[in-house]
């Protein structure tokens, strides 16, 4: 168990993937205008990640190293069409809500990163573990942006609004020039804590 | 497991590396088929569910939706739109109008607009926008309860800025515009060659 809490901690702050890793920046910056959508991003990319690490884990000895990165990829996109599929037929609107973000999770190089600097490396276990606490720290991530930019543009919090149904939040956080100027701030924000432990 | 064992690495023979790629194009190929053949009836369901719940939405209650037909307007005017006659027995119960503006702020606006017997707009819905985040979805609150139940030919389907009937949006008159457009056409598609 203090492995895995010290695997949870080095997958949500230490390195974690988006406040210090900066990896797949494209999903992170789009689908954070609300934390609803956050969260629905954060646990489709978290699936993916933990069967390309689980598969690619067990079939790296199998893989030539020159046509590596190929392989990873088809392997990745199988895992994102089936999870893109399964989201239009089970949760139509999830689905539409994340729409194009869905099939970019090919590249989001958080999963290809992942794959390439860890699981065709390590064990299948260790892989899955680090799919796992990678999974959750974008996820832990991607909310924490989405809950700020719907409080601070929308006056909202996962869709139950705060303030007077006639007022309206600052629109700029919920347009993209709002996403990068809340993730500064909480990169920012996790760097200074972090500093100070170290 | 895999490191206990210490295996070597496949080489970089063009043969390894033909048979491994192959191999795993061969079995993704197999899983995604399956799948999508496992999903698609699903999704074809949801489909057509969100579009019969999109046209229940606009019109008064109906038991069957008929064949879809097309108007043909002045250009490419009505190109784009669609029209469903519903019927309640043997008789219409109206007409749901698929319509479609290109004069938003960004992209296509698509709205449904149900148009009983003698004209009046029964409803509308908002299909499908790429307004601003934040103003776009405003559509359905402000201006949608404004036309309910309106007939344009005693309502103007324009905003009060161009002297028509509608408050405009704040901040969104374009959006507004867009809108109004797009129902005004279904009205116009409609009073041409819609089915009565």
């Amino acid at each position: 168990m203090t492995h895995f809490m010290k695997e949870l901690y080095r997958g949500l702050i230490k390195e974690n993937p988006i406040f210090v890793l900066l990896l797949g920046m494209c999903p992170t910056l789009g689908v954070t205008g609300s934390a609803m959508n956050a969260l629905g991003m954060g646990l489709a990319s978290m699936t993916v990640l933990i069967a390309s690490n689980f598969v690619i884990a067990s079939i790296k000895n199998l893989i030539p190293d020159k046509v590596r990165i190929p392989a990873f990829i088809v392997v990745i996109a199988a895992f994102v069409t089936i999870i893109d599929l399964s989201m239009a037929a089970y949760l139509p609107d999830l689905h539409s809500q994340l729409g194009l973000f869905i099939p970019l999770i090919v590249v989001n190089c958080l999963i290809l990163g992942r794959a390439e600097a860890f699981a065709s490396k390590q064990g299948i276990g260790a892989s899955v573990l680090d799919g796992i606490v990678m999974g959750l720290g974008f996820t832990f991530a991607l909310v924490l942006l989405g809950a700020a930019r719907e409080m601070l543009g929308a006056g909202a919090i996962f869709g139950f609004k705060f303030i007077p149904e006639s007022a309206d939040g600052m629109l700029l956080f919920i347009m993209p020039p709002g996403a990068f100027i809340v993730l500064g701030f909480l990169i920012a924000l996790v760097n200074k804590m972090t500093a100070k432990k170290a | 497991m895999a490191d206990a064992k210490k295996k070597k690495k496949l080489e970089s023979t063009f043969i390894n590396m033909l048979i491994v790629l192959g191999g795993i194009a061969l079995i993704s190929a197999g899983l995604l088929g399956f799948t999508y053949t496992k999903t698609k009836p699903l999704i074809d369901a949801v489909k057509k569910q969100k579009f019969e719940n999109a046209i229940k939405e606009v019109l008064p209650p109906f038991d069957r939706l008929g064949k879809k037909y097309l108007v043909k307007g002045k250009g490419n005017e009505f190109d784009r739109l669609e029209l469903y006659p519903a019927y309640k027995g043997d008789a219409l119960a109206g007409t749901a109008v698929k319509s479609v503006t290109n004069k938003g702020f960004s992209g296509d606006i698509w709205v449904m607009v149900g148009i009983t017997d003698d004209g009046t707009i029964f409803n509308t819905s908002v299909l499908d926008q790429h307004e601003t985040p934040g103003l776009g979805t405003k559509m359905t609150p402000n201006l949608v309860p404004q036309v309910k139940g309106k007939n344009p030919a005693s309502y103007k389907l324009k905003v009060k800025k161009d002297g028509g009937d509608v408050d405009a949006i704040t901040a969104a008159t374009i959006s507004s515009r867009a809108f109004l457009d797009a129902v005004s056409k279904a009205v116009g598609a409609w009073k041409k060659g819609g089915k009565k």
